[in-house]
């Protein structure tokens, strides 16, 4: 019965591409058209939606760090020595700053096209497989995170608040801290169907942007809630940040990265399987 | 102007294993016509609930294969099976020798799909939907800017390519779906109520456009609750009712099976009609009374008509007409409404 019947025309490659992939029917090598989907995309994108999320954390460093910076003095850095209030909070705006970039993308984005535009229905009618669409869509979050973190990083600089050149390592951090909050995010969106639903996201990152050690160390927390800041991934981002921003690295910085590789470990694998869960039922 | 058929270069089929073919298409004639879809007891079921409970049908390449049935019969299920979208409960399913299930992304190379909503890429202008639908089966660009604009030609669009795909008539989008399936010059287009919704202007423009294809030998598969449809476009076609296969077979072989040659439909007001039937018993074949008009199925309607005129019974209206697919649909699939 299984006549093999060699259909020819273009879709033969992309047909014997398929053939020899190593996660069968998830994934098609083929992220790069999800890419070049969401690039060609941004053209009818609203650019003010965009740089808001811009410059939100400028407008914090500025309001934070200068303002209330001249009240507060200079504050204990990572390596003991005294810094500005601004430059405390600079890399802990920058975290933020990576973390809702990366949520918005992946989170209301997602929630869009999922569940409205129905574009990954498309997608997957095609050759792409759920891991090709995940992979682009985080991407593309991605490439915001470091847009924005390069934009902030440029913003700090000419603030005079970066003092060492490891400062620059701040920008693939900040990409790797939007990398575990888009794969999360994404994975955590396809659980969601209605709006109010949407609304519980902003319900956790807002406590989670003021109290995640931003603005202040942790040390002010009695220890259950220093343990329960500690769990949270921002968190991480906020002490690995700050620690690269005057280049301290100590045992603790491996914690800070590994805990986003676990992250964004466990992130891609609940997005493609609950991508695959609900196309590919 | 000649039109240029997008697809025609490569419509020449190739069978691996010539050893399957039987002997006589090996010396030139007949052409052989390979099954590219074969499903033996396919099965899908959500929970207790069996959407498609146990069909088996297969479609040779270059046929126009129709699945008609009510709301609910398991048409979508069915054709989402074979995309490799849904997986099926059980049974086997062989699309071009290959099981969706296990090679989706390898079957979907080679398909074309028409969804029952249109979902193009709103943020995306019209041509660009082509080009990034051709980009999701990794086709390099200088095959896909060509094949574009062949294909907005084909869709009539070509004046509309710098669009904005929502300032698009419904028939327009329509037929940047059907456009967009194209891309990949699929072998199998799978079409899921292509014209609901459409006035029949559309309709008609993209029944030509549909006929031009399976010209070219693309293979059709087609869900429709539209009989006149079903009966323009299919070769062959099964009538699904609650997951379950009703009948198979060509629009004209089901109406001579299942119905008369002929109907006459007759009216007398609806108070006399559920009285009237005794009355008109022994003609025809067969007798149907509706609410508001009662119908005889024989296969000379004038003659019945005659009859009827001979009783002394003077309807309202009368109309005779040839028997439809609807006529078989309905007697087959009931006429209560399903929801």
């Amino acid at each position: 019965m299984s006549t093999r019947v060699d259909p020819g025309g273009p879709a033969d490659a992309a047909s014997a591409a398929a053939r020899d992939r190593t996660f069968g029917p998830l994934y098609s090598r083929n992220a790069r058209a999800v890419i070049a989907r969401g690039l060609m995309a941004t053209k009818s994108t609203n650019w003010l939606v965009m740089l808001s999320g811009f410059f939100e954390p400028v407008l914090f460093l500025i309001s934070m760090g200068v303002g209330l910076g001249a009240i507060v003095g200079a504050v204990e850095g990572p390596d003991g020595t005294t810094i500005s209030y601004a430059a405390y909070i600079a890399p802990a705006l920058l975290a933020v700053s990576a973390m809702n970039g990366a949520v918005y993308d992946s989170t209301w984005n997602v929630f869009f096209k999922m569940n409205f535009a129905k574009l990954y229905q498309g997608m997957l009618y095609t050759s792409l497989g759920p891991l090709d669409v995940a992979l682009g869509e985080i991407f593309l979050a991605l490439l915001r995170g470091m847009l924005y973190a390069t934009g902030f990083t440029a913003v700090m600089g000419m603030m005079g608040l970066i003092t060492s050149p490891w400062a620059l390592l701040m920008i693939p951090a900040s990409v790797l801290i939007a990398f575990g909050f888009a794969s999360l995010g994404m994975g955590i969106t396809s659980f969601l169907k209605t709006f109010q639903q949407m609304d519980w996201i902003n319900f956790i990152l807002l406590p989670m942007f003021l109290f995640s050690a931003t603005f202040y160390p942790l040390s002010v927390y009695p220890e259950p809630i220093q343990w329960f800041i500690q769990a949270m991934p921002l968190w991480h981002g906020v002490e690995l940040l700050r620690q690269i921003s005057v280049g301290v690295f100590t045992g603790a910085t491996a914690v800070h990265i590994g805990y986003y590789l676990v992250m964004t470990a466990a992130g891609m694998l609940l997005t493609t399987l609950r991508l695959r869960s609900l196309f590919l039922k | 102007m000649p039109f240029h058929i997008p697809g025609a270069s490569t419509s020449v089929r190739r069978v691996h294993n010539e050893a399957f073919l039987p002997s006589g298409t090996r010396s030139g004639s007949p052409p052989s016509r390979p099954i590219v879809i074969a499903a033996e007891d396919l099965t899908k079921k959500y929970g207790d609930l069996a959407a498609v409970n146990g069909i088996s049908f297969s479609v040779p390449a270059g046929e126009s294969f129709g699945l008609l049935g009510p709301n609910g019969a398991g048409k979508s299920t069915a054709m989402k099976m074979i995309g490799g979208v849904t997986r099926r409960t059980s049974g086997t399913l062989d699309i071009m020798g290959l099981d969706p299930d296990t090679h989706g992304p390898e079957v979907r190379a080679h398909l074309g799909v028409v969804p029952q909503q249109d979902n193009l890429d709103e943020e995306l202008r019209v041509r660009d939907n082509l080009l990034v639908y051709g980009r999701y089966f990794g086709l390099p660009m200088s095959y896909l800017k060509p094949k574009a604009d062949e294909l907005l030609e084909f869709a009539q669009l070509t004046d509309k390519a710098k669009s904005k795909v929502d300032a698009l008539s419904g028939g327009m989008k329509r037929r940047l779906t059907i456009a967009r399936s194209l891309i990949n010059e699929p072998r199998i287009l799978l079409l899921d109520e292509p014209t609901t919704g459409l006035d029949p202007q559309a309709r008609h423009i993209l029944w030509d456009r549909l006929f031009r294809l399976k010209e070219q030998g693309v293979t059709l598969i087609l869900t429709t609750h539209y009989m006149d449809e079903a009966e323009q476009l299919c070769d062959r076609l099964i009538v699904v009712d609650k997951g379950r296969i009703m009948a198979e077979g060509s629009p004209a072989r089901l109406i001579r099976e299942h119905s008369t040659r002929e109907v006459v439909e007759l009216r007398f007001g609806s108070e006399r009609n559920t009285t009237i039937a005794t009355e008109l018993d022994g003609i025809g074949e067969r007798l149907e009374v509706l609410p508001d008009r009662v119908l005889i199925y024989a296969d000379d309607g004038e003659a019945a008509l005659e009859q009827v005129v001979y009783r002394g019974l003077r309807p309202l209206t009368s109309l005779v007409r040839r028997s439809s697919l609807e006529d078989v649909f309905l007697r087959l699939t009931g006429r209560s409404l399903v929801d």
